[in-house]
């Protein structure tokens, strides 16, 4: 059974077990939409939260430019010192920066992207709300209990299925943030202490060492436009 | 008929698109089951590409049940061995 359709049947047996609870069928309705309403204000909550996520992350990135420009400006100082060593360490420094940078750039634009998602899902879910409160009027209006079954059934599994997809949008948001969370407090540990390692490395030792020499590489050709700019 | 990509709404889709849509899942579920992950994110991005363009968004006043729901794309590889396998979501 795939992910959605675990969610969907949560949702529907809830549904299923309700209206076998309730004498009249027409009361399903009124405890359907109260059920949708609360799943609109865990969208908004959710949001909240990847748009909150995603400020810490800009801010992070903030820091950690302004780190950048420091260390620039030090290499500068450095190079005129003549002291090639520290102009060095700041150069290694600031290589480690960027990649955490670009590392955070990326994820900033995954949140982007999941707070858009849930903004289209609430707008969704809220139109089929509205549309689900004016039917479930019409049909306890309209129909005897018997003939509101056939009716109910038809809207609330429609709207169920809709309260699944959000719910499940809700679940991914918040998994997205919680591991960014916990990798965006172990930045800010680093950035506070300033030692700064490079959590956005991965792969395998092979692709460590390779980082390493690239990251040198950049080092020696940067090294090298300092000393001319400061005709040494 | 009518799909779901998780996520993104309800798309009505005209029934001689259906075989064409199951070529793309069949291929999907063999390379998850070869273990291709690159294979199987651009097959997916395709599958939800081609739902979208040959079918036409459901309005979001619509309220009604779909007859096929298809994953997101940024489904792992991790899930899609749960989803992916046998007949994939379109019957043969």
């Amino acid at each position: 059974m795939g992910l959605f359709s675990r969610m969907e049947t949560v949702v529907k047996s809830k549904m299923n077990k309700l209206m076998d609870r309730m004498e009249d069928p027409r009361e399903t309705l009124d405890y359907s939409y109260e059920k949708q309403l609360e799943m609109l204000q865990d969208v908004k909550r959710g949001v909240a939260e990847v748009a909150t996520s995603k400020k810490r992350l800009q801010l992070q990135r903030s820091k950690l430019q302004q780190n950048l420009e420091k260390l620039d400006s030090q290499a500068r100082d450095a190079i005129k010192a003549d002291r090639e060593d520290l102009a060095r360490l700041a150069l290694e420094r600031k290589t480690t920066l960027n990649t955490q940078i670009q590392g955070l750039d990326q994820q900033i634009e995954d949140l982007e992207k999941e707070q858009e998602k849930l903004v289209a899902a609430e707008k969704r879910l809220s139109t089929k709300v509205e549309v689900f409160r004016t039917k479930k009027e019409t049909i306890k209006a309209q129909y005897s209990a018997a003939e509101a079954q056939v009716k109910i059934n038809e809207s609330v599994s429609g709207i169920s299925e809709e309260m699944a997809d959000v719910g499940l949008a809700i679940e991914r948001a918040e998994n997205k943030t919680e591991n960014m969370k916990a990798r965006a407090s172990a930045l800010d540990e680093l950035i506070d202490t300033g030692t700064l390692d490079d959590l956005t490395s991965s792969g395998d030792d092979i692709d460590r060492e390779l980082a390493k020499i690239n990251s040198a590489t950049t080092v020696d050709l940067e090294l090298e436009k300092l000393k001319k700019e400061a005709g040494k | 008929m009518i799909i779901r990509i998780v996520g993104e709404g309800q798309y009505e889709v005209p029934e001689s698109f259906y075989d064409e849509l199951n070529v793309i899942d069949n291929k999907i579920v063999d390379l998850v089951s070869e273990g291709n992950e690159e294979g199987y994110k651009s097959e997916l991005a395709k599958l939800i590409e081609s739902i979208k363009s040959c079918g036409s968004q459901i309005d979001d006043a619509e309220i009604v049940e779909s007859d096929l729901i298809v994953p997101p794309e940024d489904l792992t590889f991790e899930e899609a061995k749960e989803v992916f396998k046998g007949e994939g979501i379109f019957e043969d």
